[in-house]
């Protein structure tokens, strides 16, 4: 067999049919738009039991669940959230986006590609199966801290290996985007070059790399803690409960970072085209990414400032998550840049990133202040904390993805979204996002504790409107349903291939006809 | 953009909001020096912050409005300026020198415990707080109030706004002079806790096996309130911490007579008849000390009667273990086991004992520090001859200091 | 770069699937196993079962594509800088274990121990264990697991610990010279040299588990012996599983030398089962240095 002879084979074939294209297939476009769909599945799930919080939350006394189901509920929450929605939503853009944007056939490695996914539907049902068992799902919050978690019923040994089961499909995932990046680029195409999307998600995958095993490693020790009579966690043998923390912060802080960073990436990509001016200050871009990274592996003890760790670590932490501040604030001030002078648009894609620039930078001035160590004494653990992750969270990774799918829709359907839909979603979301999260900032800063599924009566008022916002943002996504199931089924205005006026300068994905066929450059594009 | 004008007003509001102290919309100023310095870094990181949003969001709206297709902007060619780069790194960093400066003297200052005039030892259960006046001799437990724990029930059809303090009353509160340095030891139990009264401006957890500390010199007297904020299980959010700041001859007054009380409920398992009315878990166990601390060698007491021991058992179930085991008995199915019917409790008596005393960690706290010889005897007393147990059995104190 | 145009894209992959479907059943059986369900057992075969099967199939198929030519220099370098950030993902994996160690000793016990005078928290010896003292190693202040009185053994570094040192150190050569066999085209070298790194991978397994032993049975060192068994036996323990993976991996490499699969210039998988290898071997020193010696 020569080599020409089977690579024919496979060429110009377009998918195979029915089911089994979606479950054997390599294609990074079929994959990508299987992790969108599953996010968007999950994004449901997870808001549905937000609901179920904001609903038991909307008046002082106990009305609709038993507390046990309550803590049930903020720790899937948190877990399906942040794994099962945000994440492979940045999962689905990778694959889709990023060989398109570095001229690239597909994937480094698709059969891991396939894996990766095939992986996330078995974890996330090992995840709900939970909620059915004895003693209910885990309750002791996403973090998992023991010794609380060991109280956990017969959903303990499920819950780890659920996460065991994340982590292999996170790794391997990061893995094929590395090599992707670093091996597929089209001729011409330098580092230097790459669209941001791509950046953020190589120094993005740098982490997944490092964090998701050490997340691993430390609910190993929560398993053996439990069943096999180890003592990690247990100063009576000479652990320390706290030291889980550790290990958990060294991967969470870093994975909140995950869950920014391609986000920074898609919102990098927005601006310029509706600003019609190319993107300020590139470089520092690349370096602030690359710095945000680094540090973000050296702060995880602000989420532990009350633990009583000795005050040299308190100020150290303290220092280097305050600087932080100024690899993001060059960001800002870069996206403000760029749309300075140029000759600005509001179509949705871009509407979103503003809302995102603007918000996320909100959330990040609360993150400034809670990075404050003698201040966090106070914010930590009330609802100022839920304000300050739900702005950088909500407003920020999940209306970054929002706007990265408006913007990228019509190249993957070939159908132009409806915009006044479209801005009535937007309008919606934006306005109940601020209902629903900034009381909450009040209701932190007068005392209110987070994950508590009843309150005192002074926090009745803000309780109520923020639960008002909560059903209305989780309603107006009922509206951006909608509008995607209508592109995929191929309704609506024929889209161009550049769909965005001027686009193709800005990256090599506008430059292919719209829909993007099955397979892109089989021959590399030229990139000069 | 008027969503960003709506923030920003209502970030003024927050402040503005401030002075009218009913309606709490801010961090409270508290009522010790650390409190009043931490309300004071967190004035000034917050003003710092907003005065750099209305800088960096002004320009934005600015540029939005200005720099418009539809107003006919042409766009600008310049895509990067090495000094502006440079200078709008350092600024900030400088900014953020400004901050760290004085969040370093906060926190080495809260960090200070030493040269205290007394001393409290906090210890978080699930759900209840014990208080140790370690010079003292005095030791209590605290827990919700009975009326808030009523309302809190599900379908318990009261209306929280009835209850007074809903969900930040307890029976017993902590009560401490005014003007002293109080050094604060705190441990957990079981799980996690952290103990917060917003008004001495700091929270601290309780770490199972470890001690960490914390101080306040309360200035004013007063009443203040907190609650646990680490998720410590299902009653988490009904675990509050009540302080009462008193004059030093008032607290040394109150002092007295809790010692007072200490003494004769040792020698009387029964005076909570005393208060029959508002069926509050007022256990006498729980003002008397029971902390190993305080009570080197437990009185056993005298040999308990059927009556008095069931009496008593019932008062110790209802306020330890009732939280898990649930008033029924039946337990919470896969979490907590039921004591109906339980092979423990109708087994032999040792083991049963073993498991009270010892508990079963992370699972069920050790009950050997927290109740005293007679009061385990009656509790097991009682969970072998309620909730359809029968096995008639009568233990003793001197079987429980036998183990 | 850039030979695009030939860069092998497999198609139809099924192996995916069926590996994950096995891993969930091996995870759900253990589960169940550890809640004390009848099923778990069988659950966990099948699982098991079906993950070998699935990688059977999946190394069955890169080798057909690897010999029928399909793999350019391109493809070789994916497979080569996959497996590179793979175990950098181990690295971190230990580095978790490691961490743990480095805390309790450095950080955990001292504050039990009360060697921390000055600081808060040397409170939490004087008020909770007045009686422990730090010395490593050591189950805890309250001598958690061991023998009846709540003591144990530690393992000392010089008797099979130094053995299996000199047996891993020794394989990292013989593969390398296995290595520079097959840059030559030297197949019996590069047969003898394998053969050699297996046997040597084997024989680490052995004794460790000769160490086992002997540690659960006459020594008080369980997994649950307070904190220095949990560290010992979750470090030593998970090294183990990756020198067996490893000794199967190159068992598997020796196989297909045998066969005539590799050549001078195309034996990804010798060199991916040779990094392998040596990953191990220093992951083994740190063991050797910072659980059995230091
Ligand atoms: C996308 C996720 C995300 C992001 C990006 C961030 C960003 C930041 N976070 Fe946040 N954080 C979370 C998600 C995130 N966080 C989550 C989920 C939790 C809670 C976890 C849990 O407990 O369950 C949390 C909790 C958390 C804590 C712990 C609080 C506590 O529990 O007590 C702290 C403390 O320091 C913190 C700090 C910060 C800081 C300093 C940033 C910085 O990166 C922000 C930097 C940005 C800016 C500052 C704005 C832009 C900058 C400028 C305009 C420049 C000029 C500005 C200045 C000089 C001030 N975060
Ligand atoms: C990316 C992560 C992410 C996202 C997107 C969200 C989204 C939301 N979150 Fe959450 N949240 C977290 C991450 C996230 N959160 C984390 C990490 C925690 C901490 C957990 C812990 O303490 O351990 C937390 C905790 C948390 C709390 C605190 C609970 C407590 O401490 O007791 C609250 C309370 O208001 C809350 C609310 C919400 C709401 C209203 C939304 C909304 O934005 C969601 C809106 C979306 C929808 C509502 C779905 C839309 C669809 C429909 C409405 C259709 C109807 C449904 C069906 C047909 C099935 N979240
Ligand atoms: C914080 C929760 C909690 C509290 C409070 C608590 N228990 Fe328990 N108890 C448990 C749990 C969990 C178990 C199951 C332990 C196991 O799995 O072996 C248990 C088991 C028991 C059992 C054995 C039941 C069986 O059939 O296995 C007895 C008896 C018991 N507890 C008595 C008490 C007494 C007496 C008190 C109060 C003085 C008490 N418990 C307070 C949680 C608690
Ligand atoms: Cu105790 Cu929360
Ligand atoms: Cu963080």
């Amino acid at each position: 067999m020569s080599v020409s002879a089977i690579h024919d084979d496979h060429h110009d074939h377009g998918p195979a049919k029915g089911l089994m294209r979606w479950v054997t297939t390599t294609n990074h476009k079929d994959i990508g738009t299987l992790y969108m769909v599953t996010s968007l599945i999950m994004f449901m799930v997870g808001g549905a039991m937000a609901l179920v919080i904001r609903a038991e939350l909307f008046e002082p006394g106990m009305q609709f669940v038993d507390p046990m189901f309550y803590n049930s509920m903020t720790t899937l929450h948190a877990l399906i959230m942040v794994f099962g929605a945000v994440m492979p939503a940045f999962a689905g853009l990778a694959n889709w986006m990023i060989p398109m944007m570095i001229g690239s056939p597909d994937m480094a490695l698709p059969r891991l590609n396939n894996w990766s996914f095939w992986l996330l539907p078995f974890a996330v049902l090992m995840l709900m199966s939970t909620l059915f068992m004895e003693g209910g799902a885990a309750a002791a919050g996403w973090t998992l801290y023991p010794p609380l978690v060991l109280q956990t019923g017969a959903a303990f040994p499920f819950t780890i290996f659920t996460i065991h089961i994340l982590g292999v499909s996170s790794i391997l995932a990061a893995i094929n985007i590395i090599v992707t990046i670093l091996n597929m680029r089209a001729p011409g195409m330098t580092l230097m070059k790459m669209p941001l999307f791509v950046w953020t998600w190589l120094i993005t995958a740098f982490l997944l790399i490092a964090i998701m095993p050490v997340f691993a490693g430390a609910v190993t020790m929560l398993l053996t803690d439990k069943f096999f009579g180890t003592s990690f966690f247990n100063a009576a043998g000479g652990g320390d409960p706290v030291l889980y923390q550790h290990l958990f912060w060294f991967f969470g802080h870093p994975e909140v970072y995950v869950l920014i960073l391609p986000s920074f990436g898609i919102v990098s990509q927005i601006i310029p085209t509706f600003s019609r001016k190319r993107l300020f200050g590139y470089s520092s871009m690349v370096y602030a990414t690359a710095s945000i990274g680094f540090l973000s592996f050296i702060v995880w003890g602000h989420h532990q400032y009350t633990v009583g760790m000795p005050i040299e670590g308190e100020l150290y932490f303290t220092y280097a998550t305050m600087l932080i501040a100024v690899p993001t604030g060059v960001k800002v001030f870069n996206w403000i840049s760029t749309m300075w002078r140029g000759a600005i648009t509001f179509e949705s894609p871009m509407l979103w990133a503003i809302a995102f620039v603007v918000l996320f930078t909100l959330g990040g001035f609360t993150g400034l202040m809670m990075s404050i160590s003698p201040a966090d004494l106070q914010y930590h653990d009330t609802y100022f904390i839920v304000a300050h992750f739900h702005y950088v969270l909500v407003s920020g990774a999940v209306f970054a993805i929002i706007g990265g799918v408006y913007y990228w829709l019509p190249k993957w359907t070939g159908r132009m979204y409806d915009e006044r839909l479209a801005q009535l979603h937007f309008w919606l979301t934006t306005l109940s996002v601020n209902l629903c999260f900034f009381p909450q900032h009040f209701l932190g800063l007068a005392g209110m504790p987070r994950r508590i599924p009843d309150y005192a009566l002074q926090f009745a008022e803000f309780n109520a409107w923020s639960s008002v916002g909560g059903f209305i943002f989780g309603f107006s996504q009922l509206i951006f349903c909608y509008i995607v199931i209508r592109c995929m089924r191929r309704q609506g205005e024929h889209a161009s291939d550049e769909v965005w006026e001027g686009a193709g300068e800005h990256g090599l994905e506008f430059t292919l006809p719209s829909p993007a066929p099955y397979h892109t450059w089989e021959t590399p594009p030229n990139v000069h | 953009m008027k969503k960003l004008m709506t923030l920003l007003a209502v970030s003024g509001f927050a402040v503005a909001g401030e002075a009218s102290a009913d309606y709490a919309l801010n961090l409270t100023e508290g009522v010790t020096e650390l409190s009043r310095d931490i309300h004071d870094l967190h004035m000034l990181i917050f003003w710092i912050c907003v005065g750099i949003g209305v800088l960096v969001y002004g320009i934005l709206v600015y540029s939005l409005i200005h720099h418009r297709k539809s107003k006919g902007a042409v766009p600008a060619q310049f895509h990067e300026n090495t000094k502006i780069e440079i200078l709008w790194t350092v600024i900030p960093f400088l900014i953020l020198l400004g901050m760290a400066i004085p969040a370093t003297r906060v926190m080495i200052k809260v960090y200070d415990t030493t040269g205290a005039d007394l001393t409290v030892k906090v210890t978080g259960y699930q759900w209840k707080w014990k208080y140790d006046y370690l010079d003292e001799g005095v030791s209590f437990f605290s827990t919700l109030s009975a009326k808030s724990n009523e309302a809190r029930q599900m379908g318990s059809g009261i209306d929280p706004a009835t209850v007074d303090h809903y969900l930040l009353d307890v029976d017993h509160p902590l009560v401490l002079p005014v003007g002293k340095k109080v050094r604060f030891l705190f441990t957990g139990g079981d799980v996690l806790h952290a103990w917060w009264v917003p008004d001495l401006g700091w929270k601290k957890d309780t770490i199972p096996g470890f001690i960490t500390d914390g101080w306040a010199t309360i200035e004013k007297p007063g009443t203040y309130r907190g609650q646990c904020t680490e998720l410590c299980g299902r009653d988490h959010a009904f675990m509050p911490i009540v302080v009462i700041a008193k004059p030093e001859a008032e607290y040394r007054e109150w002092l007295a007579a809790q010692k007072g009380t200490a003494v004769q409920a040792a020698g009387e398992p029964a005076t909570s008849q005393e208060k029959p009315s508002d069926h509050q878990p007022e256990p006498p166990l729980a003002a008397a000390g029971s902390s190993e601390a305080t009570s080197p060698a437990p009185a056993i007491g005298e040999p308990l009667t059927q009556e008095v021991a069931m009496t008593l058992g019932k008062e110790v179930y209802e306020s330890h273990c009732q939280s898990c085991h649930q008033a029924n008995g039946e337990g919470v199915p896969g979490l907590f086991p039921a004591i109906h019917g339980s092979q423990v409790v109708q087994g032999p008596l040792a083991a049963h004992i073993q498991l009270v005393l010892n508990g079963k960690p992370p699972l069920m706290a050790s009950f050997r520090n927290i109740l005293k010889p007679q009061e385990v005897a009656a509790v097991i007393t009682y969970q072998r001859n309620a909730f359809g147990n029968s096995t008639g059995d009568l233990v003793q104190p001197a079987d429980i200091a036998t183990h | 770069m850039a030979l695009h145009g030939s860069y092998f894209l497999p198609h139809k992959a099924t192996q995916p699937i069926i590996g994950s479907i096995g891993l969930f059943v091996l995870l759900a059986g253990f589960s169940n196993y550890l809640n004390g369900s009848d099923i778990g057992p069988a659950m966990m075969w099948v699982g098991a079962g079906t993950i070998i099967y699935m990688m059977f199939i999946w190394f069955a198929a890169i080798i057909r594509e690897s010999l029928g030519g399909l793999y350019n220099h391109q493809v070789e370098i994916s497979f080569k800088m996959g497996m590179m950030w793979f175990i950098t993902s181990e690295v971190f994996f230990f580095a978790a274990f490691f961490g743990a160690l480095y805390y309790c000793r450095d950080l955990a016990l001292p504050w039990l121990g009360g060697d921390t005078p000055g600081t808060g928290i040397d409170s939490t010896h004087q008020f909770l264990w007045d009686s422990f003292k730090n010395v490593w190693p050591t189950n805890g202040p309250a001598h958690i697991g061991g023998n009846e009185e709540g003591e144990f053994e530690p393992m000392a570094a010089w008797g099979i610990p130094a053995i299996n040192t000199l047996i891993l150190l020794t394989s990292g050569v013989t593969v390398t010279w296995a290595h520079w066999g097959l840059l030559k085209d030297n197949r019996r070298q590069l047969i003898i040299g394998l053969a050699l790194t297996v046997l040597l991978g084997f024989g680490f397994v052995f004794l460790q588990g000769v160490e086992y032993h002997e540690a659960y049975t006459e020594m008080g060192l369980t997994l649950g012996t307070g904190i220095y068994g949990s560290t010992f036996f979750m470090l030593t323990g998970f090294h183990g599983l990756h020198v067996t993976i490893g000794a199967i991996f190159l068992l598997i490499v020796l196989i297909r030398s045998l066969r005539g699969h590799f050549s001078s210039h195309n034996h990804f998988a010798f060199e991916a089962a040779a990094w392998y290898w040596h990953f191990v071997d220093v992951v083994w020193l740190g063991l050797f240095i910072f659980v059995y010696w230091l």
